[in-house]
């Protein structure tokens, strides 16, 4: 396979690893900030701090229970 | 329902949260598809031998960084005429990702340079606005960052990306312009293109795979924003009122 690609392999072997890098370490930090904030809105309404629309939602589903 | 509708954040999150996975699965498939024919069945170019394969990989680059700051100028217009706070979310979530495909589209196009041009960098004009475009990308995370009022900081940078957007067609013409190290257009010219169809399809085919993953990653970050935003805004108010009351 490498063989294949000529005498400059090692650039077009490196062209696409450092793509794949770049790629893979903006999902990684995407991923990682996103479980970060899900964490922190989860603390958020374990302390009962939750937005209008949440509490309309747990108010009505609490009426439809009881 | 109207377009106006589904820039609703509520209703953008239910609709990207069952949209994402169908994305990725078509991202997958046509850059994957695109990649194996441009690295396994295209032919090798008849001056550039096997070396021009990096070009399936540094055009999609170079066109989306250019893409994404187009979609961050698109994006300031609507934050400074309509106001509309997903426009400024949007803007924001795309500069990391277009910043990406910058850096890619440079380090690839020094890779290519090197064996072909044997110098791995040139001040040219076409080399240097894109390293511009890079500056400016990453200008603008960092004002973003610096400015705590997201309303306030999205305006003042929505000003500043349609300042920058002057580079985009100079990024483009440049080599039209100026002479330069850069070959001049070859896909998108009005007397057609001038590469072969056996490589030109596999180009195609990744752009528009890498295209796909650009707005996968965008609509991923832009959800992180909305969720940043939500939780700025819950913790502002639960510090001015009593527990439980909240935005």
């Amino acid at each position: 396979m490498i063989e294949s690609l000529g005498p400059h392999s090692g650039f077009i072997l490196a062209a696409y690893a450092a793509s794949v890098i770049i790629v893979f370490a903006v999902l990684g930090w995407i991923l990682a900030d996103g479980v970060l904030l899900r964490r922190q809105m989860r603390d958020l309404e374990a302390r009962g701090i939750r937005r209008r629309s949440a509490r309309k939602a747990a108010t009505a589903n609490a009426k439809v229970s009881s | 329902m109207a377009i106006i509708d589904l820039a609703n954040p509520t209703r953008f999150m239910s609709l990207t949260d069952r949209l994402l996975p169908w994305l990725w699965g078509a991202t997958v498939l046509v850059l994957g598809t695109g990649l194996y024919l441009g690295l396994f069945v295209a032919p090798a170019d008849n001056l550039q031998g096997e070396t021009y394969r990096i070009i399936f990989i540094h055009v999609p680059a170079a066109w989306l960084a250019m893409f994404g700051y187009g979609m961050m100028a698109a994006a300031a217009l609507g934050t400074l005429i309509w106001r509309h706070p997903l426009a400024d979310v949007a803007a924001k979530a795309t500069a990391p990702v277009g910043a990406a495909f910058t850096l890619m589209a440079l380090i690839t196009g020094s890779l290519w340079g090197k064996p072909m041009w044997g110098t791995w960098w040139e001040w040219d004009a076409r080399m240097t606005s894109v390293l511009i475009l890079f500056l400016m990308y990453l200008g603008l995370i960092a004002l973003w960052n610096a400015i705590e009022d997201p309303i306030k900081g999205g305006r003042v940078a929505a000003v500043l990306i349609l300042v920058g957007s002057v580079n985009l067609p100079i990024i483009k013409f440049s080599v039209d312009w100026w002479n330069t190290l850069h070959q001049p257009a070859s896909v998108f010219r009005m007397s057609g293109s001038t590469i072969d169809p056996s490589m030109l399809y596999p180009l195609l085919i990744s752009a528009v795979g890498a295209t796909l993953l650009f707005l996968g990653l965008s609509l991923m970050a832009m959800r992180n924003e909305i969720l940043r935003r939500r939780i700025r805004a819950l913790r502002l108010v639960a510090a001015a009122s009593p527990v439980g009351a909240a935005a």
